[in-house]
């Protein structure tokens, strides 16, 4: 249980867990209004169902899945839809989304529903479950889950992989749903082990988590094959490459996924959404996020509404400090920074993290002196030495060529540990901005 | 207007910067400055074999290195510490009766020709301090090799120190010259004892004498991750079975290994120059190769070259291979799997 499994490669940032990790999940009231954008998913924005002054109910469809990368979004309160239109994205960008002004006075209580039976359940119909639940990746990427569901007939999966690494420094909503919803978390495993007819479940947590493995361990159904199993922890070891790696020693071939190694990876908090709409029957419309870091008031662990506003949820948590410079979305590793707190948690933000003045303050940057050490951190195995190089002369298409941009995945490492400051991962962010705008330029003409 | 701007709340002065927004506590400056924290004994015990005379030897080298970094430097170049390393290591590779001047411009020329010339910190192909001494032997190869004894008085002047360019003085009588173990071995074909050598009891340049203290002091920055341990590891083992080979081939005619690793520079070479994070390699295997090389060449210009020593040119030769090792030796991206016919190929 305590094995040293892990990746190589790899950094070991401050964890600054201990805020919040002891604090238990509570709700978090309705806010005045809910935020719901299109696009809450990787893939195609989910196609709108209705109208301005249309009257919704808490669980109600109010977009529809285009397409088969896609899936629905649900009303996360009562009330009605008083506009349509852009709003800033806690991506940083701005989308199209539905204001949807939550009435006072209602229960709130979601409108009836057929629960669905999943023991009778055909394997498709279960992935299709999950599909008309709204179900992301909850870990961050909010890429959609049936799709992972349903890997090709000639690709064979041998494991189901449950993500309870949490490697984000900061970040315990994974932690905490692992501790208080144990049950949840093996009934969803139950079911996914199901959809995707495989044998056999690892859960990987970090060591750090020791209450975690306990309690999971201990609760885990006897008629299950599956294993709690501790992770060595290290940063980047809840991206799905690196997980896989520390469990079944197998690389995922670059520019292929998960499945073409026999594995299938999804986070704690997917699995638990999965069981809770095999439980209650109501769709994704409300999610764990940490609200933490130095600039908070009141660290803790909230069940949020999907679209509840930041600033809302800030102000639940007793506001923000004076000395507060910086808010993520997500990780410090790798969230991003809001410009605009009227933005939305939406389905794929795991955390709010305030930053203050000691976080945030400039570094001066230096000439690149060939330590290495950013090469001994990536979990990639790439040079970000000479990437940085090639990005600082803007010389993207190069980095593409002799240095396998795309493998990078901007988990940060490099610039953790660059003893000059250089802001490796940034540019390397950037270089794929460009040239994603370039091909779409080009696919255009 | 203003008013408005002195009541901005927190949201609305908040920053945005790209992820990642956490940062090690390492810095080049850190980094730099520990390389000279962990020189202090080094230079101390310099100081206590070689009197006076190395205080000013190592100052004047490190007043020529701080004076061009200061006059044509970058601005505020000065306190990333890199000009304070290569004065400190350039006066250690000297002799203590070295002429201040001669030590002054040494210290200005690696500086200059070995790094500024480049574009500063980080862009230079060799080490600038085996630069600045590479041209010191080269324009005064008497003064570099002339090596005063340690068993003289403490307070005694060890050389012609003050010398005046162009009206060089002669030596004055009273120094008493020892040659250095290698050159004893290699024109006199006599050993010195492995103890000596070890404590630093033993003619040399100022920071070539006492051997485990510097290998106490670079294990420290190996400790530290501040410099690759490959390097100087490779370094040895390399120096140790070329010459074990010889001397099994032929004792009479080759020096047993020991007295190879703990003669003359080769640990302070192999420990604070050839590791020099900018002028060596990136990757690991890199510097494995570099290290190999290294080793090689000293071995091969002690033992057949001209000179007794060979470590400088060691070094800067294997610096200017540094892009094409870091080139042939690229880490093997995560999820690049050769294709079988690849590997079939390499197997055959």
């Amino acid at each position: 249980m305590w094995h040293k499994l892990s990746f190589s490669h790899g950094v070991h940032p401050p964890e600054h867990k201990d805020q919040s990790s002891g604090v238990p999940i509570r709700r978090m009231p309705f806010p005045d209004e809910i935020v719901l954008p299109l696009r809450q998913h990787a893939g195609k924005p989910a196609r709108l169902l209705v109208e301005v002054g249309d009257r919704v109910e808490r669980g109600d469809k109010i977009a529809e899945a285009d397409g088969f990368v896609s899936v629905p979004i649900h009303a996360s309160a009562a009330g009605e839809v008083v506009g349509i239109g852009w709003w800033p994205h806690p991506d940083g960008s701005m989308a199209e989304a539905v204001r949807i002004k939550v009435e006072k006075f209602s229960p709130q209580i979601p409108r009836p529903r057929v629960i669905p039976r999943w023991e009778g359940l055909d394997p498709k119909d279960v992935v299709a479950a999950v599909q008309k639940g709204g179900v992301v990746g909850l870990g961050g990427a909010a890429f959609p889950t049936h799709v992972k569901l349903l890997p090709p007939k000639d690709v064979p999966i041998e494991v189901l992989l449950i993500n309870g690494a949490e490697c984000e420094p900061f970040l315990t909503t994974d932690h905490r749903t692992m501790v208080e919803y144990p049950d949840r978390v093996w009934f969803g495993v139950r079911i996914m082990m199901k959809a995707l007819g495989v044998g056999r479940a690892v859960v990987g947590i970090e060591n750090n988590k020791p209450d975690a493995i306990e309690i999971l361990s201990k609760t885990k159904p006897e008629d299950l094959n599956a294993e709690v199993q501790g992770l060595y922890v290290k940063y980047p070891q809840g991206a799905e490459k690196m997980l896989i790696k520390a469990v079944t020693g197998r690389e995922v071939p670059s520019g292929k996924l998960p499945m073409h190694v026999g594995a299938v990876v999804q986070n704690v908090g997917t699995i638990a959404c999965i069981a809770e709409i095999f439980e209650t029957g109501l769709p994704l419309i409300e999610r764990v996020v940490t609200v933490t870091g130095p600039g908070v008031n009141k660290p803790q662990n909230l069940i949020v509404p999907v679209g509840a506003k930041f600033k809302d949820i800030l102000a639940f948590c007793g506001g923000i400090k004076e000395n507060v410079t910086e808010i993520l979305s997500g990780g410090p590793m790798m969230g991003a920074a809001q410009p605009d707190l009227d933005a939305p948690a939406t389905k794929g933000v795991t955390g709010i993290v305030v930053l203050t003045e000691k976080e945030s303050r400039a570094r001066t940057v230096y000439n690149c002196i060939s330590c290495g050490h950013c090469l001994d951190a990536c979990p990639m195995f790439l040079n970000p030495s000479l990437m940085g190089k090639l990005a600082q002369t803007a010389k993207y298409q190069e980095m593409t060529e002799k240095a396998n941009l795309w493998d990078c995945m901007l988990c940060g490492a490099c610039s953790y540990v660059c003893p000059s400051n250089i802001p490796l991962s940034q540019m390397f962010g950037m270089a794929k901005y460009q040239l994603g705008r370039l091909r779409r330029k080009e696919d255009a003409a | 207007m203003t008013d408005k701007e002195l009541t901005l709340t927190p949201e609305e002065r908040l920053l945005l910067t790209a992820s990642p927004h956490l940062k090690s506590p390492d810095s080049t400056p850190k980094i730099m400055w520990n390389v000279v924290g962990s020189l202090v004994p080094i230079v101390a015990v310099a100081i206590y074999f070689f009197g006076p005379s190395a205080i000013l030897v190592m100052a004047a080298a490190m007043a020529g290195a701080l004076s061009v970094e200061y006059v044509f430097g970058p601005k505020k170049s000065l306190w990333d510490g890199s000009a304070a390393i290569t004065g400190i290591l350039l006066g250690l590779c000297l002799p203590a009766g070295f002429p201040l001047w001669m030590a002054f411009l040494g210290g200005a020329f690696g500086i200059a020709f070995g790094k500024l010339v480049f574009g500063g910190l980080g862009q230079n192909p060799f080490n600038p301090a085996l630069v600045g001494r590479a041209f010191l032997q080269a324009a005064f190869p008497t003064a570099i090799t002339t090596w005063p004894s340690t068993a003289m008085e403490w307070s005694a002047w060890r050389g012609p120190n003050f010398a005046i360019p162009l009206w060089t003085g002669e030596p004055s009588a009273d120094v008493v010259t020892a040659a250095t173990p290698l050159g004893l071995w290699k024109f006199e074909g006599e050993v010195t004892d492995l103890f000596g050598l070890m404590i630093g009891n033993t003619g040399g340049s100022l920071g070539e004498t006492a051997g485990i203290l510097v290998l106490i002091c670079g294990g420290y920055l190996a400790a530290r991750k501040y410099l690759n341990w490959r390097i100087p590891v490779g370094i040895f083992a390399t120096v140790f079975v070329f010459s074990e080979i010889l001397y099994l081939i032929n004792g009479e005619a080759f020096p047993p290994p020991f007295f190879m690793i703990f003669s003359g520079g080769l640990i302070l070479g192999a420990m604070y120059m050839a590791t020099d994070m900018v002028t060596s390699p990136v990757t690991n295997k890199g510097a494995w190769i570099f290290a190999v090389g290294i080793g090689f060449l000293v071995v091969l210009i002690r033992v057949w070259g001209g000179l007794p020593e060979g470590v400088m040119y060691a070094i800067l030769l294997m610096n200017s291979l540094v892009p094409f090792i870091d080139r042939a030796t690229q880490p093997k991206v995560f999820g690049h799997i050769p294709p079988p016919k690849k590997a079939e190929e390499a197997k055959a």
